[in-house]
């Protein structure tokens, strides 16, 4: 696209545009009042619900608040999530295959630093998902973090090989949904409710969904990045 | 003022920038990146609100904020592949004015 040099006349439609523009800022600013106001109402000490969480802090089987929510009291959200992952990756897959870039190859810079930092950033990926029993961190920190490492090396022109584009792809997407449901479905039969982990083995099933939800999250925002299917036959 | 009614305040004004910017612009990029823009403005006021609890800060709006960070994400990945589609197909990121024959 070609741009002129000439300044454009200022037309009658452009100045138009500049006085819906201007109108519009008029409700604009009344709805930032409006809802900075509704900020600025609310009681500046609230209890919310940390007590709560507090109090059963010790069935959840994990020490930090935050995943025990996740993972635990509101186990039922975090399934969810994981189907809503799983179904942008699939309205992106059925728009059509993974548009071919035609990119030089990346620089001597880039392609040291991916393979330097991609096995850093699975260990980093690694240590938040068992940190995130105790401390800030969890399943959808570790999978950020695991996306970042798969976007760097399609970046640097690294692609799956064909062998593992099929059905281990898809596997590791649905690994953390499967977990979870099983999970699920499980306590359902053994007599519980849904989700409704014994406090005994609490830890040890959340550490289990957590992590196929980490190798799902990564696998899935990777995919995204890329932008379409995957190529049948495509090499890395 | 306390730091975290700042930080709600700050969200507000996301909000409010994010939404002008998806009813000025016509590309879709502009609109996506808009939307991102109001979301991180919730995201703000939620975390912000969070804080008003004595000691740690309330932990269930965290969660809720991490569950919507990646929903954001899902649906703005899906937004621009549709992005891509309508530009190939009509040669323009823009939507029509008029309905296409």
């Amino acid at each position: 696209m070609k741009k002129s040099n000439k300044p454009k006349p200022i037309t009658e439609n452009d100045s138009r545009q500049t006085q819906w523009r201007l109108l519009l800022v008029v409700p604009l600013s009344a709805l930032a009042v409006g809802l900075g106001y509704a900020v600025l109402s609310l009681p500046s000490q609230a209890p919310g619900l940390s007590k709560h969480v507090a109090a059963k802090l010790e069935t959840s089987g994990v020490s930090n608040p935050v995943t025990a929510v996740l993972l635990n009291f509101r186990g039922y959200d975090t399934l969810l999530e994981l189907g809503v992952l799983l179904l942008a990756l699939l309205g992106v897959w059925s728009l059509g295959a993974a548009p071919k870039r035609h990119e030089p190859p990346p620089g001597l810079v880039l392609e040291l630093l991916s393979r330097l930092l991609v096995p850093l950033l699975i260990l980093v990926a690694g240590y938040l998902l068992w940190a995130g029993a105790g401390a800030p961190g969890g399943a959808f920190q570790a999978g950020s973090v695991l996306a970042t490492a798969g976007v760097l090396l399609l970046l640097a022109g690294w692609r799956l090989d064909s062998r593992f584009s099929g059905l281990p792809l898809r596997l590791a997407l649905v690994a953390g949904l499967g977990v979870f449901l099983l999970v699920a479905v499980v306590l359902i039969l053994l007599g519980g409710r849904l989700l409704e982990y014994p406090p005994s083995f609490a830890g040890a099933l959340i550490l289990l969904i957590e992590a196929a939800a980490t190798l799902s999250i990564g696998t899935a925002l990777a995919a995204l990045f890329l932008g379409g299917r995957p190529e049948k036959g495509a090499h890395r | 003022m306390s730091p975290a009614l700042l930080y709600a305040l700050v969200g507000v004004g996301l909000f409010t920038l994010g939404l002008y910017a998806l009813i000025v612009h016509a590309h879709l990029l502009r609109k996506i990146l808009a939307i991102n823009v109001m979301a991180s403005g919730v995201f703000l006021v939620l975390v912000a609100l969070a804080a008003r609890t004595q000691g740690t800060p309330d932990p269930v709006a965290h969660a809720m904020v991490i569950t919507g960070i990646v929903v954001a994400v899902s649906a703005t990945a899906l937004a621009l592949a549709l992005m891509l589609r309508v530009r190939a197909a009509t040669g323009r990121a823009e939507l029509a004015e008029e309905p296409l024959e």
